[in-house]
């Protein structure tokens, strides 16, 4: 048995977090703090030139037809370095959702345009302070118009179309071009600026549906159980930056003539901060393994997956403050940077309350099976 | 990223397969375990049928799969000794009785006995035909076991112990043992210990079961009165035992694994058999939540596992994974089984078999899990471990670094 990535995988790792540092890593997270944007855009232009986005695009749509465990291994790097792009939504949701959902001439027009990173795509689907449901999506379609308001949407401002989750018919995906005068993109201020949100505002907007009618819940929770394999590689990346960096303070930093990671207040502290996120990480390698056999084990994989690595990084990342004290709450150090993104992950596909509950249905589920 | 085996581990896993079924019975379910379905319980039944099952496996040449033949192995590799446990786990198989030795005691003898010696006891122990057990920690010496204070005397060709251990487990059934003692008071804590393997029906020893919480007894003191040792019987040289000693505390390591008891499996099918508020518990959210999270730890815990088990398959030395896997295991023990007695409501001090859903043992692990999080190394104490050893943090400063053994401060004066 070989549950761990091949060679090939691990040579891919190695040329991202190259690529990645040589970048600035996460300086760039700090760069769209201080409302440097421009970065992040040559960030994502050098990534399509690697060919990142087409990775689990199949060759027929213009991509590089590999598996999920490529996606898997970029995901957990671009994590690590706090990547800024609109990676994370274009690849992990719509393009598995155009993939899923699309006719063939949707594909043929959007897949080769986001396989090359001529385009990027966002999801847009909550509209307001609670979990998406049947019953408080309002967004109207009509006669290939939308209207109504979503947010927050991630990436809303950078990407060049919305796959917006509409009522109709209970339900139903629509694809909205975002440049023109029937939709109008606010930004909106969040704990996270490097992962931009927005508010999309339709007004008669222009939309092609994308699925049947009725079927975008379905969908949706398709979509989120592959995607939170990718967010869940992303979480557990930032969760092993945030707790090297607590680690090589606590080594460094001394108080009453001794180190401070020689207390075992800090250093049992630390070894929690470990085992959470190395828990979190054979859970995600599990998950990984579900998505690439296209396994019947995959919500649960994917559920327990997320759930652990939204506890790792929200753990790593505010104990990381925790140990370098006074200098961790400073605008300066890196701390706040993976506790801003600690946050920003563990709500963006839904919150752990989401997810226990999906987690203990699938158990429910696999139990109904068995009987 | 695939689970399945190579041609060769696939062989071998069929090989074991054949002899476990035709002298095993396949488990009904994951979680049966050998002890349900056991009728006479008694310690010298026990005892008795896990010598018996040993000596079939030595027969058939499935014991100690990793020891070199000349010892009685078969000088398999560690990959091929996780395949056949994998493999043992399916079935129900009498166990807790040879582990003791074949993990610990034998790698040892290995290690630091004659070739005489090693002719003489290592076969039978891996017949189990001799048991081994353990005899290092001391009443005021557990954590810090390099701070034991067993004396041990030279005298001529012997030595002379007397003192008493604690925390032995088989003690009253074991032929060997394997101990650590003092032999020089008056160097550093770590320099004056000196490694033995001693006769257990020496004259001069005397075994006492010690009552646990649970009211069961599986771990014994044991008192030595004048007990004459052969130093032909030291393992290492003298002094030099706390080097000894810390080989087998990686064993240790190694063979306790996971704490028994209801696990994430039982917690979750009595949420679903017990009522709260007229309803199956398991619709209550508080329920479904922390049922989410111990999953969640079974599960990280297991596919950890699985990572450490392909870097044996690669030849690589896994690392810190056993530290995790107790550590984790013996908390979510106590509180699978604290939050089983809260499902229960009143009857959640029940411990009367027939009266409680599981058979009681939700209660009787609140009263055993407590040892689990001790034994083997404390929560505390694998913190450290993972702190220093895994992410490089400095050590405590001991105030009893430079000390001469007889210097050191015991609290006591």
């Amino acid at each position: 048995m070989n549950f761990d990535f091949s060679e090939e995988q691990q040579l891919l790792r190695d040329q991202a977090r190259g690529f990645l540092d040589s970048q600035g890593g996460a300086q760039l997270a700090r760069g769209m703090l201080d409302g440097d944007e421009a970065s992040a855009t040559d960030l994502w232009r050098d990534m399509a030139k690697l060919g990142w986005m087409g990775t689990a695009i199949p060759e027929e749509y213009g991509g590089a037809g590999a598996g999920a465990l490529e996606l898997c291994v970029l995901s957990e790097e671009l994590g690590r370095a706090l990547a800024t792009t609109v990676f994370s939504t274009s690849v992990y949701l719509a393009t598995p959702l155009l993939l899923a959902a699309g006719s063939e001439a949707q594909k043929r027009e959007y897949l080769p345009r986001l396989a090359t990173g001529e385009i990027s795509a966002t999801l847009a689907v909550s509209e307001g302070p609670a979990n998406a449901t049947p019953r408080n999506v309002a967004v109207a379609a009509k006669d290939g118009k939308l209207n109504g308001e979503k947010y927050p949407v991630a990436n809303a401002a950078a990407a060049d179309l919305a796959l917006v989750l509409s009522a109709e018919a209970g339900g139903t995906f629509h694809i909205v071009p975002l440049a023109g005068p029937d939709v109008e993109v606010t930004p909106i201020a969040s704990l996270d600026p490097s992962r931009p949100q927005g508010r999309l505002h339709f007004r008669n907007a222009a939309a092609e549906r994308l699925g049947q009618p009725g079927a975008a819940w379905e969908l949706l929770r398709r979509i989120y159980d592959h995607a939170a394999v990718f967010f869940a590689f992303e979480q557990v990346g930032g969760a092993q930056v945030a707790l090297d960096q607590a680690c090589e303070y606590a080594r460094e930093r001394f108080a009453f003539g001794r180190a401070i990671g020689s207390y075992q207040g800090v250093k049992h502290k630390l070894a929690d901060m470990y085992v959470a996120a190395t828990l979190a990480k054979s859970n995600c390698y599990y998950a990984a393994w579900a998505l690439s056999h296209d396994a019947p084990e995959l919500p649960l994989a994917a559920a327990a997956a997320r759930v652990s690595a939204t506890k790792a990084f929200d753990l790593c990342a505010s104990e990381s403050i925790q140990v370098h004290g006074g200098m961790g709450c400073t605008w300066e150090t890196d701390c706040h940077l993976y506790y801003r993104r600690a946050r920003s992950l563990a709500v963006n596909i839904g919150s752990n309350l989401v997810w226990e509950e999906k987690l203990v249905r699938a158990l429910e589920a696999r139990e109904g099976e068995a009987a | 990223m695939d689970f399945s085996d190579t041609s060769a581990e696939a062989e071998f896993r069929a090989e074991c397969r054949a002899w476990l079924d035709a002298n095993a019975t396949p488990k009904a379910h994951p979680n049966q375990t050998w002890a349900s379905v056991l009728e006479d319980k008694t310690r010298d039944n026990i005892v008795r049928l896990c010598k018996e099952f040993q000596l079939k496996r030595y027969e058939d040449r499935w014991a100690c799969l990793n020891w070199p033949r000349e010892y009685g192995g078969r000088g398999l590799s560690s990959i091929e000794r996780v395949i056949y446990g994998q493999e043992e786990s399916r079935y129900i198989v009498p166990r807790g009785v040879v582990e003791i030795g074949q993990g610990m005691a034998g790698p040892i003898l290995m290690k630091f006995a004659t070739e005489e010696q090693k002719a003489r006891y290592l076969a039978p122990m891996a017949k189990g035909e001799e048991i081994w057990c353990q005899i290092f920690s001391e009443s005021a010496a557990g954590s810090d076991l390099a701070g034991l204070r067993m004396g041990a005397v030279r005298d001529g060709e012997d030595w002379i112990f007397n003192g008493e251990k604690i925390w032995t487990s088989g003690a009253h059934y074991s032929d060997f043992g394997i101990i650590v003692v003092r032999t020089d008071p008056d160097v550093a804590k770590h320099k004056g210990l000196t490694f033995f393997f001693i006769d257990m029906k020496s004259p001069g020893i005397s075994i006492e079961p010690i009552r646990q919480i649970s009211g069961s007894s599986h771990f014994n003191a044991v008192r030595f009165d004048d007990v004459r040792v052969p130093d032909a019987q030291r393992l290492g040289k003298v002094g030099d035992g706390w080097k000894v000693a810390l080989a087998t505390l990686m064993n240790e390591r190694v063979s306790v694994g996971e704490a028994p008891g209801p696990d994430f499996e039982q917690i979750f099918a009595l949420a679903q058999t017990v009522e709260l508020d007229d309803r199956p518990a398991i619709e209550n959210q508080a329920v479904r939540s922390r049922l989410a999270q111990w999953y969640c730890e079974t599960a990280g815990l297991k596919n950890t596992r699985m990572r450490s088990v392909s870097a044996l398959s690669r030849g690589e030395t896994p690392g810190s994974e056993n530290s995790i896997a107790k550590l984790v295991s013996a908390r979510k023990a106590q509180e699978i089984a604290r939050f089983g007695s809260d499902l229960m409501d009143q009857c959640g001090i029940v411990s009367d078999h027939d009266l409680v859903p599981g058979d009681g043992r939700f209660q009787q692990s609140y009263l055993q899990s407590p040892a689990m999080r001790v034994a083997g190394g404390t929560d505390e104490i694998l913190r450290n471990i993972i702190a220093e050893r895994v992410l490089g943090l400095p050590q405590d400063p001991r105030t009893d670094k430079g000390l001469s053994f007889r210097d050191i401060p015991t609290g006591k004066e």
